[in-house]
């Protein structure tokens, strides 16, 4: 798993890009930890064009990001989600819990103008 | 479909869940499953690998997770076993959202049930759990192959 990291005041935009199972969870789980405690880092973007993969750990780790993200007043956003990767997350009910979005560019928006 | 068996033992480290997966991959291609049916075997049995690990064997990597896949005329079967500890109450751990670890969805075996046409769970406390996932094959009369 490869991670491009953008850092924009206080959010983390991380394109992700192989498969996210119980090996590369714990990779993922390290750097936005990291730097939610590190920079205070409270809005998480995920770009997920390039995941091939998900499963039950995978999706452990974005759940776990947002209830970290949550009490912290953070937001945890997913933008590009390839169709096959969607049915997982579907099934989990991850998108009722978690905001998805077309693009990065949307998920920038949301939230900002404030 | 001619009946076909493979068996895969592996250290039980988790570099080695993308092998299973590989594998199951590259037997769903020959099969000629669909996309989406390869792709849900591969987390069906990424779900019951990685249990073997992180839960049979408590993530120790010293363990071997052994792997058996069985093609029928009518159905591919996945047998996924380890000589763990075991779980104590199966059908509890079957339910959706049970995991012993707040990290996890405890979906696992939703996964497997979901994506799999049978699934059978046998355990035994320090001995061991055998997962056995079934998939059925449909008969394609004239191969245009």
């Amino acid at each position: 798993m490869n991670l491009e990291k953008k850092i924009e005041r206080l959010t983390l935009l991380l394109r992700i890009d192989g498969e996210l199972d119980m090996h590369t969870a714990h990779t993922l789980r390290q750097a936005i930890d990291n730097e939610i405690e590190k920079r205070g880092i409270r809005t998480v973007i995920l770009n997920l064009q390039d995941v091939q993969f998900v499963d039950s750990s995978g999706l452990g780790v974005i759940l776990g990001r947002y209830k970290k993200l949550l009490p912290l007043g953070g937001k945890l956003k997913i933008t590009n989600v390839p169709p096959h990767i969607y049915k997982i997350m579907e099934l989990s009910g991850l998108p009722k819990i978690i905001s998805f979005y077309q693009d990065e560019a949307h998920a920038y928006e949301e939230g900002r103008g404030a | 479909m001619k009946s076909n068996q493979i068996t895969l033992t592996f250290s039980s480290i988790a570099e080695n869940v993308s092998i299973a997966r590989l594998l199951i991959a590259s037997i769903g291609g020959q099969l000629d499953l669909s996309l989406n049916d390869i792709e849900e075997l591969k987390v069906a049995v990424s779900e019951a690998v990685s249990n073997a690990i992180i839960h049979g064997y408590k993530s120790n990597p010293d363990n071997i997770v052994y792997l058996n896949l069985e093609i029928t005329k009518d159905s591919l079967i996945i047998v996924v076993r380890d000589k763990g500890c075991g779980i104590s109450d199966v059908e509890q751990a079957m339910q959706p959202a049970f995991s012993t670890d707040p990290e996890r969805m405890g979906l696992g075996f939703v996964f497997m049930q979901s994506f799999m046409d049978e699934l059978q769970v046998d355990s035994k406390l320090e001995v061991g759990t055998t997962v056995t996932m079934k998939k059925h094959l449909k008969q394609t009369p004239i191969s245009s192959h």
